[in-house]
């Protein structure tokens, strides 16, 4: 492969070169807006990722960029060139498609070879650029193969392979690994990021899976409702959520609405409608007086006696208790009435439903945030 | 017909003949099966016999069997004929898929979604009617003192006799089955996965090429079956060449038709040229079937 370095500076440095941007893009389907005033910048050799529920405008930015649709208003830049009325044939961008869209009248290699051929390569150079191809989703035996004679990981990587095979400037990935179960989703995880270190090429994937988007991701963008919540690295998204949305979308978490009752440098004091009293830190500088506390479950202690120093500590008792081998999630039903979900290493404790616990969590991990 | 027996050795005769295995099916079939026995494979063994017997005219004594029916075929006046048959097959195919191909695709992929069933259904209506009424209908726009003269007439240009010239056929044949070639054609192309076209798009093909490289090969299928069945239907049409084409235009059926009806009654030679026409159409269905099949459709 031509370009071998990957950037490293890929958290938003303002050097970092631009690949993909959308100015303020709005899409509108009839009075439906998909997608509002939307503006992203993707660096150069990033794994960006988009990320969100279903009917949150995703796809339809990613088709955006595509072709597949055009902005109903601003602009779509790729590689610093206005592409917003250039149709998709003309894009140097390749797309692998959530359901595939193998050609099913043609062979594997064949399939890989179209985009090629189209821009009349020469033959030897199709072979040699299929075979390499081939080899880089490891599906060289399979060469001479029809797509319905198959697996679905095979034909994931079939479309894989004759995206990359065009050496694009951006790879398209709408939910690339939807349709396989869990095993093969994580093995494909694995490929998936070896290909983007090993090709160095711009990839922005769309899905719903946070976990996937988490573990690939250089950078996520969070889209709820047409918008973009925040963009920010993995850990920016799932440590500071910027708003309650995407803590609430984001793993899972226990929101707590209340009203400040004392700010501090860096911290606020809450009492949650309830009446608990939380001690919390702030990521932002809003002043806004009514809150939500996000905790997240794998946060929060839970023991069976008193501990010793605990800025936030309450009595309950556990309502609800599943097993999952690794870990147990328990539903604890504080003396206030709330619950918190709580998840806890497997250990020797004999916890049961109705056991009488502490739970406690230090100031540093629960976040005031925005309400929704 | 009985469900094919089970290899297992754990069945028994008496359990292969058991009512509850058969009984089903033969109710099922059996009307229409002895239907189809009784008008339609015997009388065709029994052309089958007829055609081998050289010479045969109603009321002569014959004079046992031979291939002296077949030989005939071969004269040159009787190769013309099935040439034109088979000229007037071919050309008429190739004009309903120019005309209905586009229709079709339309229908299919660019009609507005809410008028799509009465867009279909209006152009099968023509269906419905008769297609020697039909027939009939274009006599009277081809004759000379026709409409589609007085047509040509009104706006100044030369008008001349269509009625009884190959072209009539033409009109005629491919007039009586564009619906079929539109609808089985529009019944591929619903089908067709749009998500290919956007594929294809993104990996670089205009539409230009996205049709001849992705549309064309996917509904393949679709385009041989529609071909082959209007084939076999042109082929051996009678009505068409008959009230359009006059006596320029004979054609098999019409030959044949002669042959059992006509002055000669040469019923022998009639049956060679049926077994012949049968013969034709069974290896058109063959092909149908082996080409309708979407997974024998081999790369472009």
């Amino acid at each position: 492969m031509a370009q071998t370095v990957r950037s490293t500076a890929v958290t938003a440095t303002p050097a970092t070169q631009a690949d993909v941007e959308l100015r303020r893009v709005v899409k509108a389907f009839g009075t439906e807006v998909a997608v509002r005033d939307l503006d992203l910048t993707v660096h150069q050799g990033e794994f960006f990722s988009i990320l969100g529920p279903s009917g949150c405008g995703k796809t339809t930015t990613l088709r955006l960029i595509a072709g597949f649709e055009t902005p109903t208003a601003g602009d779509v830049l790729i590689q610093g060139a206005n592409v917003s009325t250039v149709p998709a044939h003309r894009r140097p961008v390749n797309t692998v498609f959530q359901s595939y869209a193998l050609f099913d009248h043609m062979t594997v290699k064949d399939n890989i070879a179209f985009g090629l051929k189209i821009r009349r390569m020469g033959s030897p150079q199709v072979r040699d650029r299929v075979a390499e191809a081939l080899r880089l989703v490891r599906m060289e035996t399979m060469a001479a193969r029809y797509p319905a004679q198959l697996s679905g990981g095979q034909q994931q990587r079939v479309a894989l392979a004759r995206a990359l095979v065009n050496h694009p400037a951006v790879m398209l990935l709408d939910e690339p690994l939807g349709a396989l179960d869990q095993k093969l989703r994580k093995q494909m995880q694995v490929e998936l990021a070896n290909l983007h270190r090993q090709l160095g090429i711009t990839f922005i994937m769309v899905t719903h899976d946070q976990e996937e988007a988490l573990s690939l991701s250089d950078r996520i963008a969070v889209m709820n409702n047409g918008q973009i919540e925040q963009i920010g690295t993995p850990s920016d998204i799932y440590d500071r959520p910027s708003t309650a949305f995407v803590a609430d979308f984001i793993g899972d978490t226990n929101l707590l609405p209340g009203r400040v009752d004392q700010a501090y440098p860096s911290q606020v004091q809450v009492t949650t409608d309830s009446g608990l009293r939380v001690l919390a830190c702030t990521a932002s500088s809003s002043d806004a007086q009514t809150v939500v506390v996000s905790v997240r479950p794998e946060k929060i202690n839970l023991s069976l006696s008193a501990p010793t120093a605990a800025n936030n500590c309450y009595q309950g008792h556990i309502s609800h208790l599943m097993y999952l081998g690794t870990h147990l999630h328990c539903v604890v039903r504080l003396g206030s009435g709330e619950t918190l979900m709580v998840r806890q290493p497997n250990r020797a404790e004999s916890l049961g439903v109705d056991t009488a616990v502490y739970v406690h969590w230090a100031a540093d991990d629960c976040l005031v945030l925005d309400p929704a | 017909m009985t469900p094919a027996p089970s290899p297992t050795p754990a069945v028994t005769w008496a359990d292969r003949l058991a009512p509850r295995r058969w009984l089903g099916p033969v109710t099922l079939l059996g009307p229409a099966g002895v239907w189809l026995l009784v008008l339609l494979v015997l009388p065709t063994l029994l052309i089958l016999e007829i055609s081998l017997v050289p010479g045969l005219r109603l009321g002569q004594p014959s004079g046992g069997y031979g291939l002296g029916n077949y030989l005939q075929i071969l004269q040159p006046v009787y190769l013309r004929v099935i040439g034109r048959s088979v000229a007037f097959a071919v050309g008429s195919t190739a004009l309903c898929l120019l005309l209905g191909f586009p229709v079709a695709y339309w229908l299919a992929l660019m009609s507005p979604q809410r008028w799509r069933n009465l867009l279909l259904v209006a152009f099968i209506l023509p269906l419905w009617t008769s297609s020697l009424l039909r027939a009939y209908a274009w006599t009277t726009i081809l004759r000379p003192s026709g409409v589609l003269n007085a047509m040509l007439a009104a706006i100044g240009l030369p008008t001349q006799n269509w009625l009884n010239t190959p072209t009539a056929v033409f009109i005629g044949l491919t007039y009586s089955f564009l619906p079929y070639m539109v609808l089985i054609l529009y019944a591929s192309l619903e089908k067709l996965d749009t998500r290919l076209l956007e594929a294809a798009a993104d990996l670089g093909a205009s539409p230009r090429q996205s049709f001849w490289k992705i549309t064309v090969p996917q509904i393949l299928p679709g385009i041989a079956a529609a071909s082959l069945l209007v084939f076999i239907s042109t082929l051996s049409d009678f009505v068409v060449p008959t009230l359009l084409g006059g006596a320029s235009s004979m054609n098999i059926s019409r030959l044949i038709y002669n042959q059992f009806l006509g002055p000669t009654r040469a019923w022998g030679f009639g049956s060679a040229l049926s077994m012949v026409l049968i013969l034709a159409v069974s290896l058109a269905i063959a092909l149908l079937i082996r080409y309708g099949d979407r997974n024998t459709v081999t790369e472009t």
